[in-house]
């Protein structure tokens, strides 16, 4: 792992800084601004998920190459409750028609890969990532 | 031809010639260019991000402060482009949703199935058209081994999907009712049973069961619950509400029905309907049972299939052909 930097989510401030350090490797890595504000939207809103429903956790920002490619990997962890039923949260329509943002499923579609895991009562882990053209 | 990757050219032609000139056909350009993006999928931020582009590269000498705003309007568009990625998503679900509805109603036609008797004293006529795609509205008919002819009718309290899954539970419960003569208030007690048993208890069913016996002419009945026919008597030129007493289907187990006898001359006719017939509405309200009754006169001349045929194709008509419940109709016309 050539670089990693995470930043703890505990109060709201804390998810501009994760969007900071996130727009900023982003930059680094050549990524246009459209994809800058896609990447930063998404890490906004996994620090906000982890912000309003666990409390806290943390927001971690990994460059990638692999086979030629470089891109970045977003890393939100948190001890919260976890989610019990992950296919309800993943479907449109369940968060976004209550106002509440883009929820789970827009963050995956701003970015190329998504995983999510989650085991209730101990907390979730979501890894997102984005590929440079 | 047009292609994702000359759309930033089109925009930046179509722009500068706004920007020379702004003029109502410039304008129009950009309502098409907006289609072909929608076509090609180009999301709001993205648009942004061609505008801003373009624009710095026709006025170099822009003000850094509007360039830069750019970036906030971008920002500000990301929620719509996710919105709009998430609509079309949800459309594409839609569409399937719609397919999957249209086999469900073909699965359920077959299911439902039933085939209309051919014997000498009597003429049947019937048909059943869904509100929507699927059907809450069931009839069966069945010719026992004495050549007694039963007809059921039964509409589920509700319409679309749920109500139709609920009717193909009556139909195998009647498939499985035993051979031997179906006394009409033995069938609707024993559905009553099964419906008590295996349907939630928020949904109620309304049926009629009637068994014709052409040796002596005889019709017997019982309803739980059913809209009323109609009975007509030849021999006076005169209508009757058929009328019978009984509890829904599913209410309580319990439940006893009451059967009612009748002797059906040459020439009579036996009216079954579900209520989306006697509840047709026009823009003065719900029609009158006298209305239907002037329907069923009017059609009275032709076959009963051609009959019901005619008097659904005249509702339609009458409520603008938007049918709000199921409609079922089923004449029965003894031969003189």
């Amino acid at each position: 792992m050539e670089f990693q930097s995470c930043v703890k989510i505990i109060n709201e401030w804390d998810i501009v800084a994760a969007r900071q350090l996130g727009r900023n490797v982003a930059k680094e890595l050549g990524f246009g601004t459209v994809d800058q504000a896609r990447i930063t939207t998404a890490i906004s809103e996994l620090a906000r998920n982890i912000y309003l429903y666990a409390g806290q956790g943390s927001v971690c920002i990994e460059k990638l190459n692999e086979d030629g490619k470089s891109g970045l990997k977003i890393i939100a962890e948190d001890q919260g409750p976890g989610i019990e039923d992950i296919r309800r949260v993943m479907e449109d329509g369940y968060t976004t028609s209550g106002g509440l943002g883009a929820g789970l499923p827009g963050a995956k579609r701003l970015m190329d890969e998504f995983d999510i895991e989650s085991i209730p009562g101990e907390g979730t882990t979501i890894v997102a990532m984005k590929w440079l053209r | 031809m047009d292609n994702r990757e000359n759309m930033e050219k089109k925009y930046l032609e179509a722009l500068s010639t706004y920007l020379k000139d702004q003029n109502e056909q410039a304008l129009y350009q950009g309502q098409k260019i907006s289609r072909l993006h929608i076509k090609y999928n180009i999301s709001p931020e993205e648009i942004i991000s061609m505008h801003k582009n373009n624009l710095i590269d026709l006025y170099p000498d822009l003000p850094e402060k509007v360039v830069d705003s750019f970036d906030f309007l971008l920002e500000v568009m990301m929620g719509y482009g996710i919105a709009y990625r998430e609509h079309q998503s949800l459309r594409h679900q839609q569409q399937e949703l719609k397919t999957e509805i249209e086999i469900a109603a073909n699965v359920q036609h077959t299911l439902l199935e039933t085939e209309i008797p051919d014997i000498k004293s009597l003429e049947i006529g019937a048909i059943s058209v869904p509100a929507r795609q699927m059907n809450g509205d069931y009839y069966h008919f069945v010719e026992d081994e004495n050549e007694c002819i039963g007809v059921g009718i039964a509409d589920v309290i509700g319409k679309g999907i749920p109500a139709a899954l609920c009717m193909s539970m009556i139909k195998y419960a009647m498939d499985s009712l035993p051979e031997h003569r179906h006394e009409p208030n033995s069938v609707l007690e024993s559905l009553n049973r099964v419906v008590e048993h295996n349907v939630d208890p928020s949904m109620f069913i309304t049926m009629f069961y009637g068994l014709y016996d052409p040796h002596n002419r005889q019709f017997s009945y019982a309803s739980a619950g059913h809209e009323p026919g109609f009975y007509y008597d030849a021999a006076t030129g005169t209508f009757s509400d058929l009328d019978a007493k009984g509890l829904l289907l599913g209410v309580d187990k319990k439940t006893r029905y009451r059967q009612y006898e009748k002797k059906v001359n040459g020439g009579d006719m036996i009216i079954l309907l579900s209520d989306g017939v006697t509840e047709c509405r026009t823009n003065d309200g719900f029609i009158e049972r006298e209305t239907l009754i002037g329907f069923i006169k009017k059609n009275m001349h032709l076959q009963a299939q051609e009959m019901v045929n005619n008097i659904y194709k005249q509702l339609e008509k009458m409520q603008n052909f938007q049918l709000r419940d199921d409609f079922t109709l089923i004449i029965l016309k003894s031969k003189v």
